[in-house]
């Protein structure tokens, strides 16, 4: 690796820390990244847009700063891959759909701004299952992205861009949204941290929906600690999202920093493993299990009965959702419009382009979601799912009453291949089903990489999850996991990845 | 959809007088009222009329993908205020939620709406018809969107049927529009078209009160959709309704549900059954005519809006709006009558003249009641019907005709100069002095002029002299005339009059 | 057979999706598929269980009724697959609102 990849190798914790003292630039932290990723993302396909420009400008931005002596945020000049879901008034925003292809939206995501308020560097725009509908980035229109690892591989989804940039260290920093795992089922299966924070924590402002009750924007990052850091920047209430938290932002940096679990009681959800999954990740998620024992830990096993009942709640909740989110992509106002010869009418003009510029899965959600909530069928199934939705949230609270936080694979198996589950939805819905309890009541859920699947030498993800607003307590957990494993292992998780070479060795054939 | 309903061919309608005497009518309106908030239901644009298109547009009421609504809380408050004023119960929990179909005037293709947790419901307006009270139940009050605005280009003018393509403008969106539902109203008979037109003129009068709408249904922002049934007099069940939607004049409502009781009755009178559907009401020929079929089935799919909370007014900012009501029409016409003195039929004038601010605010101005309302439900009105203005667009204001009957008061201006000067007035010539000044209107009061004058009658009609002299004084009005004409007006009538007594040696 | 073909074709006119017909063979399969999966819903949620819409127990989220700028008119129609006289262009419409 050449001297400025390695730079790209250091946590987003000590890339502030250099800007801050002088030791790098923010321009060159930013140069350094932007020209990893014109090299390596012709095989990862992370980026469907890299903003160069206004990257270099806030970089110098806040070198000027520190020129002045103005004091810098803990992430001022550390560069970060956004989510194409979430919208910049200085790049286009497509969320992986045609049907938005080149987008400009006038305004900032209330994250995006304050993401530039703490002087955090945006590199572009990251791939992502069109609408964040999907679990590994195959139902982008721009084409998969491929998972650092193995390059054959998804790297997850929807926030497969994000998760695949962070692995191939093309940014320390990512942001996803997660609305029933899509930030951690790829930090999952990417070897990297992801967190879900309770909803409300984070603002949906400027987060273009897909389901409105469920979608939280959250880090993506190679360690808790960074992770930590992002989620203080971009949380905390935002009067413009009637559903942000009017609540102070739980300390989750402290918590990073702690990382002791000597006398927390931990809950394995009973209903999460056994068939289905694959038997690396139990053996993996075993292991970690006995590690956090050996920590101190109470460990106990804990039921939740409903969560079996979670994955066909999720199903018929979100679609519905995403149908009436969706209806405004109509060719009238922005976005792409097919048909219009003068002589087709606005109703077909609307039929025509939405049937050729959304994808295969989406127009399956629509109309999932608008069958589920037709007058005739609505109490069968938008209004049990509901029903459902309360069952979880009492699974929850039961189970908090016994213990501090809850865990489980983050999900059933590893990184699967391209292709594997492309046309088989309810395949591809599997990967979603520890992720998705958390969601559906709004509690906080990380997952921490916890080593690879002997069977395929892929990572595995441990996934903590904490009652609503209690966001620092997974955070003291995954700490205390990466500083046991990295202790043991001696050597960077990141290193072990095969894919990591293959990217290397095309940049340098291609040079 | 492929489906299409066949419709009977157009029927000649039934006399209304015919048609009530076999069938007995059901009504039901509903009204959308837009808010004179400053700023839009669910963010902060700025609420503007006549504003060049799409100036007062953001990213919410765009419907911009990744844009979230927040609740106007005034829109609230002026919500609840239409809901106490109409007596009704206001919720303790209540949700928005969303109404889905497509429509290019609808940025998001759905509109957030409330559905079965409307935020006031089960409330009461009394009417009166003819000096009949009619009681009319109302349904709901919700809180609602504005949609965009179409202009449609090509084809027929303005007319979406054979237009080449249309033009949107999205400053309306987004408005806060209250929607305010009553009960079916059964047993009105021959007076149904009179009770709707009653309903909303009560409505109109109830929401300026509350100052919560500037409520002008000429610029659409009061506007309603009427529902008529018929049924064979004396059945027990209620016929097929139809809905006429965009009435937008209380002239209209009346005409709206004669003519469909006319049509329906055709309609059954020639073993057809009425669709349920809904129509659409044209101004210039007063008649009906079909829109889409309800039957076509419009699937709204509602569900409860996931962007916003729900909405439970806590009971003592209930209790604070009720109490800062201010008094409403119906007790306030009480008032006005019992000081003004006049009668029952006076008040039904003003009110049917939509005159009683007009002279409310005339007595503020110091006329007399009496005067304030001649003037307006005499002179005034006449004139606006001359030009077919309504009397509140005459360009007099209640406070120069205030001044005019106080220049009659004081003998300054007969009223054949007091017409003169109002002329004046709405040709825009100034306020009333002025027009005295300019036009040089002053009553006559020199007495040498008139003595002049009124010596020169006696001279040129002694006849009519003896007569008076004989104590036939009524033959005075003959020599008032005469000096009236040569005065060319000016002459106070009553002042020359004593003074031709005086002179013919009679007294008065 | 928890869906028809005909249901999907409805489905897809409600939704505005121009679906050949093809495609609607497909989504049919599937759809019925994955509703059969989803009905599980069904054995569990009894009646006298409230729905939750919302994680966030949140009530009464109001702002102020003050001005917010609006955005520039020639951003308002930057994006517009179409344009005139300051308004957005759209094909003609078949039906009355």
């Amino acid at each position: 690796m050449a001297a400025d990849t390695e730079l790209t190798t250091w946590t987003a914790a000590r890339m502030a820390q250099a800007v801050a003292s002088g030791e790098v630039s923010a321009v060159e932290l930013a140069r350094a990244h932007l020209d990893r990723i014109e090299r390596t993302d012709p095989a990862v396909h992370a980026f469907l847009h890299v903003g160069a420009e206004s990257a270099l400008a806030a970089a110098r931005a806040v070198d000027d700063r520190r020129a002045v002596g103005e004091p810098l945020g803990p992430l001022a000049g550390v560069p970060l891959a956004l989510k194409d879901v979430l919208t910049t008034s200085d790049m286009p925003t497509t969320c992986g759909s045609r049907i938005l292809a080149g987008w400009q939206p006038p305004y900032d995501a209330t994250v995006t701004r304050r993401l530039r308020e703490a002087g955090v560097v945006i590199l572009g725009k990251t791939n992502m299952d069109e609408f964040a509908m999907g679990s590994s980035t195959e139902n982008s229109a721009f084409g998969p992205s491929r998972n650092p690892w193995d390059l054959s591989r998804v790297p997850g989804g929807s926030s497969g861009g994000s998760a695949a940039a962070v692995a191939a260290y093309q940014a320390p920093l990512a942001i996803g949204t997660d609305t029933g795992g899509s930030i951690r089922q790829p930090g999952s299966v990417c070897g990297i941290v992801g967190v879900k924070p309770t909803y409300g924590g984070s603002s949906r402002s400027g987060l273009v929906a897909f389901a409105s009750s469920l979608d939280t924007p959250g880090p993506l990052t190679r360690t808790v600690l960074d992770a930590a850091l992002l989620h203080e920047a971009i949380s905390g209430h935002d009067p413009a999202d009637s559903t942000s938290l009017d609540a102070p932002v739980p300390p989750v940096v402290a918590a990073a920093r702690h990382a002791d679990v000597a006398g927390l009681r931990v809950g394995v959800v009973a209903e999460l493993s056994g068939e289905g999954y694959a038997p690396g990740v139990i053996t993996r998620f075993n292991e970690t299990v006995e590690l956090l024992e050996s920590l101190g830990a109470k460990v106990t096993e804990v039921s939740c009965p409903h969560f079996t009942y979670a994955l066909p709640a999720y199903y018929l909740i979100a679609p519905s959702e995403c149908s009436s989110n969706l209806a405004r992509f109509d060719a009238m106002r922005y976005g792409l419009r097919v048909g219009d010869d003068g002589e087709a009418s606005a109703e077909d003009v609307m039929s025509q382009t939405r049937a050729v510029g959304f994808g295969a899965e989406v127009k399956r959600r629509i109309m999932l979601g608008t069958y589920a909530l037709s007058s005739g069928y609505y109490d069968a199934y938008y209004g049990k799912a509901q029903q459902v939705r309360t069952l979880i949230i009492r699974d929850f609270d039961a189970a908090f009453e016994q213990v501090d936080v809850l865990v489980s694979p983050t999900t059933p198996t590893t990184a699967f291949s391209i292709g594997e589950r492309a046309d088989d939805p309810m395949a591809m819905y599997l990967a979603d089903l520890c992720t998705i309890p958390s969601d559906l009541a709004g509690n906080a859920a990380l997952s921490v990489p916890c080593g690879l699947a002997p069977e395929d030498g892929l990572p595995v993800g441990f996934q903590i999850m904490a009652p609503v607003l209690a966001d620092d307590r997974m955070y003291r957990v995954g700490a205390a996991i990466e500083a046991a494993l990295d202790a043991r292992r001696g050597y960077s998780f990141l290193s072990q990845a095969s894919g990591l070479a293959q990217i290397d060795d095309a940049a340098e054939a291609a040079r | 959809m492929t489906q299409s309903t066949t419709r009977p061919a157009d029927v000649t309608p039934v006399p209304f007088d015919e048609a009530i005497t076999r069938y007995e009518p059901v009504i039901g309106l509903e009204t959308h009222v837009e808010l004179g908030t400053v700023t839009k239901m669910f963010c902060g644009t700025q609420v503007t009329f006549g504003a060049e298109p799409n100036s007062a547009v953001c990213p919410v009421c765009l419907g911009l993908p990744g844009s979230l609504p927040v609740v106007n809380k005034t829109a609230i408050e002026y919500t609840i205020k239409i809901g106490l004023a109409l007596n009704c119960s206001i919720a303790t929990w209540c949700r928005f939620a969303r109404k889905n179909y497509f429509y290019p005037d609808m940025p998001k293709n759905f509109q957030i709406s409330q559905y079965d947790e409307p935020l006031c419901s089960d409330g009461l307006l009394k009417v009166e018809v003819d000096g009949q009270e009619f009681t009319i139940g109302i349904e709901r009050v919700h809180l609602e969107e504005d949609t965009g605005k179409s202009l449609h280009v090509g084809g027929a003018t303005g007319r979406i049927h054979g237009a080449d393509y249309s033009l949107v403008d999205y400053n309306r969106a987004g408005i806060p529009l209250v929607e305010i539902v009553t009960k079916p109203i059964p047993g009105t008979g021959a007076q149904a078209p009179e009770v709707a037109k009653a309903y909303v003129s009560e409505l109109r009068d109830l929401l300026r009160s509350l100052a919560v709408s500037d409520v002008r249904m000429e610029q659409g922002s009061l506007r309603c959709d009427v529902n008529t049934s018929i049924a064979p007099a004396g059945s027990t069940e209620w016929g097929t309704r139809t809905e006429t939607k965009n009435v937008n004049s209380l002239r209209s409502v009346e005409r709206s549900v004669r003519s469909e009781i006319e049509r329906q009755a055709a309609v059954l009178d020639a073993g057809g059954r009425v669709i349920q559907e809904t129509r659409h009401f044209h101004e210039d020929t007063g008649k009906t005519t079909s829109g889409r079929s309800k039957e076509e089935a419009q699937d709204y799919r509602y569900f409860p809006e996931p962007d916003l909370v729900p909405v439970a007014p806590a009971r003592d900012w209930v209790e604070q709006i009720r109490a800062a009501l201010p008094e409403l029409p119906a007790a306030r016409r009480q008032r006005l009558k019992a000081d003004w003195g006049l009668s029952d039929l006076d008040m039904t004038a003003l009110r049917n003249a939509d005159a009683l601010d007009l002279v409310a605010q005339t007595v503020a101005a110091g006329a007399g009641p009496g005067q304030a309302r001649n003037w307006w439900l005499e002179e005034l009105s006449r004139r606006a019907n001359d030009v077919g203005l309504e009397l509140a667009e005459l360009a007099i204001s209640p406070e120069q005709v205030a001044r005019v009957i106080a220049l009659v008061e004081a003998g300054e201006l007969n009223n054949k100069l007091a017409r003169q000067v109002v002329d004046g007035v709405l040709a825009g010539e100034g306020s009333p002095d002025e027009v005295v000044a300019a036009r040089d209107l002053a009553v006559v009061t020199d007495a040498g002029v008139l003595t002049a004058a009124v010596d020169e009658a006696i001279a040129a009609n002694p006849d009519i002299a003896a007569k008076i002299a004989d104590g036939k004084l009524a033959a005075a009005g003959a020599l008032v005339g005469v000096v009236m004409k040569a005065t060319k007006g000016q002459a106070d009538a009553t002042s020359v009059r004593e003074l031709i007594l005086q002179r013919c040696g009679a007294s008065s | 057979m928890s869906i028809t073909r005909d249901e999907v074709a409805h489905l897809a006119q409600l939704s505005r999706l121009a679906l050949t017909d093809d495609e609607l063979d497909h989504y049919a399969g599937q759809l019925d598929e994955i509703i059969s999966a989803v009905a599980r819903v069904q054995e569990v949620a009894a009646v006298g269980i409230p729905p939750t819409t919302h994680a966030a127990e949140l009530v009464n989220v109001y702002r102020d009724d003050v001005v917010e700028p609006s955005l520039p008119a020639d951003v308002v129609l930057s994006q517009a697959p179409a344009a005139q006289d300051g308004r957005f262009r759209v094909p003609r419409i078949l039906t009355e609102d």
